[in-house]
């Protein structure tokens, strides 16, 4: 039997390693294929804090790990350290 | 020589190490933005060698107009010294009615040097909302990436979609994180970039004049101070999408760049490294 639900995830980029802190940075793909987002197509992220996003019903799915820094590389800055991944399962129509 | 009014103020330059661009808006004028547009059209624009001196570059083209605008000499000049040489260029065309923006991403490959290229953005017509506009995050060149490993973050609190009247220029350190944003309009956007290395060591290149003991002086540190508009106060100034922990390793960056700049070396922000380097016998 095939599948009607397809899975619509959201990473959100917090300030600290806490869930309930604040959001920096998002990114939200839709394999319903209903919403479609892009590179900077929005200024205001869509939850505040990570709570604010289990609240709304998303699924935490992957939660950032803490890696002491590499020695030598104490004062060097890279990628979003604190990238939280949720779910949600979207209906499609047959 | 440039005329010392051209060069950029120790507070600019304090901006450009902190956030890592300047913006210009309406610098060019008009008769070079419209020679420039016909000159993309008629496919005039031609790229050189790389490590060609800029002043032997774009003869003949209003590019070489643009260039030798004395606002732009004094901003090269203070940047990347007086005559930089060429690294490539490029005409960047957004199509109309795209489906989706370009991935986030720092150009070239990971640089890890304290020396700093520039990258020129010149948008030559008007930029609204819904063309789109070079999309670039405010206070990420420091942040060792390669390229578009960053392509998966859309959004950033702060991110600047370069909206803009005609005749605007960027000038961006090298490993600012930008990308093309989704043009909607059914006309085609395009933005000319040129990137230039320096010949000679950037030490005190712009004007220094205001830069005196005071300017230096360590201040009291006390959390319920404001944030003030000199060069300690521009380099202490968090960007809205910086990590509580990391956005203190990112001043520290921008101490050690100020550092580079000046020759400085006991130059400080905050304490934040006198009190690492503070090793009593």
């Amino acid at each position: 039997m095939k599948s009607t639900q397809r899975q619509k995830v959201l990473t959100l980029y917090l300030s600290t390693s806490a869930l309930d802190s604040d959001v920096l940075g998002w990114s939200i793909y839709d394999g319903s294929g209903k919403d479609a987002h892009t590179t900077g197509d929005s200024d205001e992220p869509p939850y505040e804090s990570g709570l604010e996003a289990l609240r709304d019903g998303w699924r935490l799915i992957q939660h950032p790990v803490l890696i002491p820094p590499y020695p030598g590389e104490e004062y060097t800055t890279s990628f979003m350290k604190y990238g939280f991944l949720f779910e949600k399962l979207e209906d499609i129509e047959e | 020589m440039t005329d010392k009014q051209h060069l950029l103020t120790s507070k600019q330059m304090a901006e450009f190490v902190a956030r890592g661009f300047l913006r210009f808006d309406e610098l060019v004028p008009d008769e070079i933005n419209q020679a420039v547009m016909r000159a993309i059209d008629t496919q005039v624009i031609k790229g050189h060698r790389s490590g060609t001196p800029l002043s032997q570059c774009y003869q003949g083209t209003p590019i070489r107009k643009l260039l030798d605008l004395p606002q732009i000499q004094g901003l090269i000049q203070s940047l990347v010294g007086q005559d930089p040489l060429f690294d490539h260029d490029a005409i960047h065309v957004r199509e109309p009615n795209e489906g989706s923006a370009q991935g986030l991403h720092a150009d070239s490959i990971i640089d890890c040097r304290t020396h700093f290229d520039i990258q020129l953005m010149y948008f030559p017509h008007d930029v609204p909302l819904e063309m789109g506009g070079t999309l670039l995050l405010p206070g990420s060149h420091f942040r060792r990436v390669n390229e578009m490993d960053v392509a998966a973050y859309q959004n950033m609190r702060g991110q600047i979609p370069m909206v803009c009247k005609a005749g605007a220029i960027l000038a961006l350190h090298h490993g600012i994180w930008h990308c093309g944003r989704q043009n909607k309009t059914r006309r085609r956007r395009y933005m000319f970039k040129l990137r230039l290395n320096p010949a000679v060591r950037q030490l005190r290149l712009w004007n220094t004049d205001d830069l005196d003991d005071e300017y230096r002086r360590a201040k009291a540190i006390h959390s319920a101070f404001p944030m003030g508009d000199d060069v300690q106060g521009i380099l202490a100034r968090r960007e809205p999408w910086f990590e509580q922990a990391s956005g203190r390793l990112e001043v520290v960056n921008r101490i050690k760049l100020w550092r580079f700049l000046t020759g400085d070396e006991e130059f400080d922000v905050h304490y934040w490294l006198g009190r690492l380097e503070n090793m009593p016998a």
